[in-house]
């Protein structure tokens, strides 16, 4: 461990951490992918309701996809606006 | 290292929002930025927008020409989707919601005229967050009295602080929800442009379809649509 600065620890550490956020996209992954299968799967079904089905879907999708944007915020935190490099 | 020859290390990647000029206000330290001159722009271009539909449709013929029936088009679609949500409340929120989504479309699409989204700024998404939160309050208390503070009580007392939370998130999770499809959009450019410069030639067009056209777009309905959702929640509703 000799030669590694605090500096270089944290920045080291900081872009593991923001690589494992990104874990937080496999969630909405499977969930938009559930979603659009039962829009198909609705729409097959009663084709006239294209449109609702469609706004539906897209509105849940968009909420799904909440959880992954919280995780990208925090590995742009720890990318571009670390908060702990001020902490030494 | 060298990562992979298509990369052209060496060049750097910017998609930060950058200061422009520093000015002192009552001794705090202000930047005008990035993001304030392509909101101007956008804002400009709304303004020439409106004011050239406002003569158009003051002298509206009852045949409409090009721009006329374009401005029809707009007017109605954003009318339809406000109705089919809000029901009988939707002229009171018509202006509103029109106004937010026009603003939120051109600010997300102005990626494509080589601008920094101003979408791509918290600065700019959390108060369009907070106006939300605002109406969504108003409602509560204009409509529920003192049943907005019971509520929070709902099924059980000890699930106050969870129901405070969820009353407390919305607007972060909506102006997050924006922030980030815009941003990871920005980003995605910025790093298809600066790390392939060399061979970015011509097909990032069909990317910029996808992250500012169609994901603003989505991101812009959304946005209306959850406002219109959540402030709907809070009415009596009458069938």
């Amino acid at each position: 461990m000799n030669g590694i600065t605090n500096e270089g620890l944290i920045l080291a550490c900081s872009a593991i951490g923001a690589g494992l956020a990104m874990i937080a996209g496999i969630g909405p992954g499977v969930g938009q992918g559930i979603a659009a299968g039962y829009g198909a799967n609705a729409v097959g079904r009663n084709p006239g309701a294209k449109g609702d089905i469609m706004s539906t879907m897209l509105l849940g999708q968009a909420v799904a996809e909440t959880t992954g944007l919280y995780g990208l915020a925090i590995a742009f935190i720890l990318l571009f606006a670390n908060p702990l490099l001020g902490k030494l | 290292m060298r990562a992979g020859f298509l990369l052209a290390a060496g060049s750097d990647v910017d998609f930060m929002i950058h200061g422009l000029y520093k000015y002192t206000l009552f001794g705090q330290e202000f930047w005008i930025t990035t993001t304030h001159v392509s909101i101007l722009v956008v804002m400009l271009v709304l303004f020439v927008f409106a004011v050239a539909a406002n003569r158009t449709m003051r002298h509206a013929s009852e045949v409409p020409g090009f721009f006329q029936n374009i401005v029809e088009l707009i007017v109605e679609m954003l009318d339809k989707m406000v109705e089919s949500s809000m029901g009988s409340y939707a002229p009171k929120y018509r202006n509103y919601i029109g106004s937010i989504f026009i603003f939120i479309f051109v600010s997300n699409i102005s990626g494509l005229f080589g601008l920094r989204p101003p979408t791509a700024d918290y600065g700019v998404t959390l108060p369009l967050g907070i106006i939300t939160f605002c109406i969504i309050q108003y409602n509560n208390v204009k409509y529920n009295k003192f049943g907005a503070f019971t509520d929070l009580f709902k099924p059980i007392p000890l699930l106050f602080p969870i129901n405070l939370i969820g009353e407390i998130a919305v607007p972060f999770s909506l102006s997050l929800r924006l922030f980030g499809n815009v941003l990871s959009g920005t980003v995605m450019m910025a790093l298809i442009y600066s790390l392939l410069a060399k061979i970015a030639i011509g097909w990032p067009g069909i990317l910029h379809i996808y992250f500012d056209l169609f994901s603003g777009a989505i991101q812009t309905y959304v946005f209306c649509m959850l406002t219109m959702v959540f402030t709907t929640q809070k009415m009596p509703q009458e069938d």
